[in-house]
């Protein structure tokens, strides 16, 4: 039996499905759209499917998550339409709710009303007639329940298992607007059936509700100080420099003991293992390439755990409330503040964040921009030019190279917020803008959900961006590892043999970067310096760019490994030194200048360096046209804001 | 008058939606002529705001706050 949960969005749907599937729940996809499908088989009950659908006010689609609804109920040919449906309704919201009951009794589906928060209701002094409901509204039975305490879920499922499809005298609450389960086309303007929907509802509500319409103050006080023009904000920004800190530096240890583990795996690999071509793939290309997927699950899930608490409590609403009028000149959402603010730390959480903007362009505009905003892999790049190009000089009380990466920083949110300008005339969209949202009560967040919504952020991750970060990882290890004939084997063999203890290490050194030089990595990165020579760059920097393309960090290595020294450039100065001295063959200036510095970090700032960025813009849009359209947009912001820079600066 | 006139926490009443995209919208969403409204607090500038419908709050634009006739 298929069964499919429907309610307004804050009716507590997502608790009832969690109760109703457990740990059983999926994530898969309809065909053609970027709106997930969660469903998942009746606890104790594989023969029941429970679909959870999309929360929506109107079988009238406003959004592409809302339009689901519409083809699932009212599509009787659609794979996913429901032998009966459960109606979650806030009590407390009894007439509003009840529209879209309406409807969808009105399209001839069988309905169960599952009704929710009967604690609120107590508070509130609601009081229903239960019987009176069920007979006046024609429903397949009612169930009052407590979603957030789990209370009485039991009966709801019972009623599930227990409900047999029977051919009922079925007449519709309002007559006209809906023909054989289908919208009547000749029906007229939704707003006018809305309307003498609400009519009818009120008029049976007489006969089984209750009011003594006691207004809650605490909420409406606590909703002032909330969107307070001077304490509101401040509350935000506090909170929104805690999630920073949370993904910058919380996760800074859990990161590190997952690289410590993936590196020591690679190397128990090697040791291990019999020596070849295979034993190479998995312990250099594999297990590294699992790692970089691994390493962003302490991040994500911090990011999500705090989206979920400002979602669960309700005060996701209220920063939408107090940004959207800031936001909106950017063509952007209240809600698009959070993911472009994680984005300083990473990118790929709060690409993921961005879930939680209902219209799809904001969202698309959001995902667009949100990687120009300078993550944590820009700031070891941004740090080891500083140091090699920045004198050390101070303004005033600044010293300069503080200033520089303050810079850098800002120049990520300047550049972020013009695209969001030039997308916002791009990107068509039918959908209208709108703001009439509801404004939820204030709820304490349950802890049991949040473990749902984890679990599910991750695997989706893990699964699906994880995959395509994998095979990227795979195929610039093998461009890194091996070259066409025997070049790599020719270059190595005119280093000079170590004699002594001692120059063991520099020899090893010499040969990794031989080989890195030699391999197709390497001949790719001499191939494109005449096109980065405009910029102020060599070969060597030609084959970082390539290298770093699996992450923007991996330009520190690449740049340790091409000149032979070690990468730890905070501990060991020897890779600045390196690079100062380091002189074009031709014209004999140094290569790393000011110009060609503050080129290469523009270069860092704008271009899309991040494969696993990528990965999860492929997987939200669903496409590869946007991953595409975001690759090309910045890779030429950055080669030509980078041209720019070096032309104008260069003496 | 407009509902994005009206003074915080003064009542009125719905008398009538202009035709727009978001007609519909704003009737599913409970605001329909002859309902009691009232503007409870406001963004800072003044955009959007918050009204109070049979107990629970809506937010709305300014623009589409301009679109509901009240008394």
């Amino acid at each position: 039996m298929k069964v499919a949960l429907v309610g307004n969005p804050n009716s507590g749907k997502t608790s009832i499905f969690n109760h109703l599937t457990g740990l059983n729940q999926k994530v898969g996809n309809y065909p053609g759209i970027t709106v997930d499908k969660k469903f998942g088989p009746l606890v104790g009950q594989k023969d029941v499917q429970i679909l959870d659908l999309p929360g929506t006010y109107s079988i009238y689609p406003k959004s592409q998550d809302e339009e689901i609804v519409t083809q699932v109920l009212g599509d009787k040919k659609h794979e996913d339409h429901p032998d009966l449906v459960i109606m979650v309704v806030d009590i407390t919201n009894l007439e509003r709710n009840l529209l879209l009951y309406s409807q969808i009794h009105d399209l001839g589906l069988p309905t169960i009303i599952a009704l929710n928060m009967m604690d609120l209701a107590e508070r509130k002094g609601v009081n229903v007639n239960i019987s009176k409901l069920n007979e006046l509204f024609q429903t397949q039975g009612t169930i009052p329940l407590n979603a957030r305490k789990g209370t009485h879920i039991d009966q709801l499922k019972e009623a599930i298992s227990n409900f047999k499809p029977v051919e009922s005298k079925h007449s519709p609450i309002v007559e006209g607007e809906f023909i054989d389960g289908k919208v009547n086309a000749n029906s007229g303007e939704q707003d006018v059936w809305a309307e003498k929907r609400y009519t009818r509802i009120r008029q049976m509500l007489k006969f089984c509700l209750e009011k003594t319409d006691e207004k809650t103050s605490k909420t409406l006080r606590f909703d002032k100080l909330i969107t307070h023009p001077i304490l509101g904000y401040a509350f935000f920004l506090a909170l929104l420099f805690i999630i920073f800190q949370a993904i910058y530096a919380w996760s800074e240890w859990p990161m590190d003991l997952i690289d410590s583990v993936f590196i020591n795996l690679s190397q128990w690999t090697k040791s291990n293992l019999p020596e070849g071509v295979l034993t190479n793939l998995i312990a250099e290309g594999i297990i590294p390439g699992l790692g970089g997927v691994v390493i962003f699950i302490p991040q994500i899930t911090l990011l999500f755990a705090f989206i979920f608490i400002m979602e669960e409590s309700g005060y996701m609403a209220r920063v939408v409330f107090i940004m959207d009028r800031f936001m909106r000149p950017f063509g952007l959402n209240g809600r698009s503040v959070v993911p472009l603010m994680s984005g300083v730390a990473c990118a790929i959480p709060a690409i993921m964040a961005t879930r939680t903007i209902d219209h799809w362009k904001e969202r698309l505009i959001t995902i667009m921009v949100t990687p120009l905003m300078s993550c944590s892999a820009r700031l070891p790049v941004y740090t080891l030019l500083i140091a090699v190009v920045v004198p050390d000089t101070s303004i005033g009380f600044f010293n300069l190279k503080g200033i520089v990466l303050m810079g850098m920083y800002l120049i990520g949110i300047l550049a972020a917020f013009l695209a969001s300008i030039v997308f916002r005339f791009i990107i068509k969209s039918r959908q209208m803008s709108f703001l009439i949202m509801e404004l939820p009560s204030y709820k304490i967040p349950r802890w049991n959900n949040l473990t749902f919504t984890l679990i599910e952020k991750v695997k989706v991750f893990v699964w699906e961006a994880g995959k395509v970060i994998m095979a990227i990882s795979i195929v610039l290890w093998v461009m890194a590892s091996y070259g066409p004939s025997d070049r790599m084997e020719k270059a190595v063999s005119q280093i000079p043999k170590p004699q002594t203890e001692e120059e063991v290490e520099q020899y090893e050194s010499q040969v990794a970067s031989a080989n890195l030089a030699n391999s197709y990595i390497g001949i790719i990165g001499h191939g494109i310096e005449p096109v980065i020579r405009p910029l102020g760059y060599n070969w060597q920097i030609g084959i970082a760019l390539i290298t770093s393309f699996a992450a923007r960090e991996v330009f520190v290595g690449s740049m340790a490994t091409i000149y032979s020294v070690g990468e730890d450039f905070e501990e060991d100065v020897s890779l600045i030194n390196r690079m100062k001295s380091e002189i074009n063959p031709t014209t004999g200036s140094p290569v790393y200048t000011l110009a060609s510095g503050l080129s290469l970090m523009i270069f860092y700032a704008f271009a899309m360096q991040c494969m696993s960025t990528l990965a999860i813009v492929l997987r939200e849009t669903k496409s590869w046209k946007w991953p595409l359209i975001q690759l090309l947009y910045m890779s030429g912001l950055a080669y030509f804001s980078a041209l720019f820079v070096y032309q104008i600066m260069q003496p | 008058m407009t509902l994005d006139q009206l003074p915080v926490n003064q009542p009125a009443k719905i008398q009538r939606l202009a035709k727009t995209g978001l007609t519909s919208k704003l009737v599913e969403m409970g605001l329909y002529p002859g309902k009691d409204i009232k503007v409870i607090f406001k963004a800072p500038l003044g955009d959007p705001l918050a009204i109070d419908v049979d107990g629970y709050t809506l937010s709305l634009r300014k623009s589409e706050a301009s679109q509901i006739e009240i008394d």
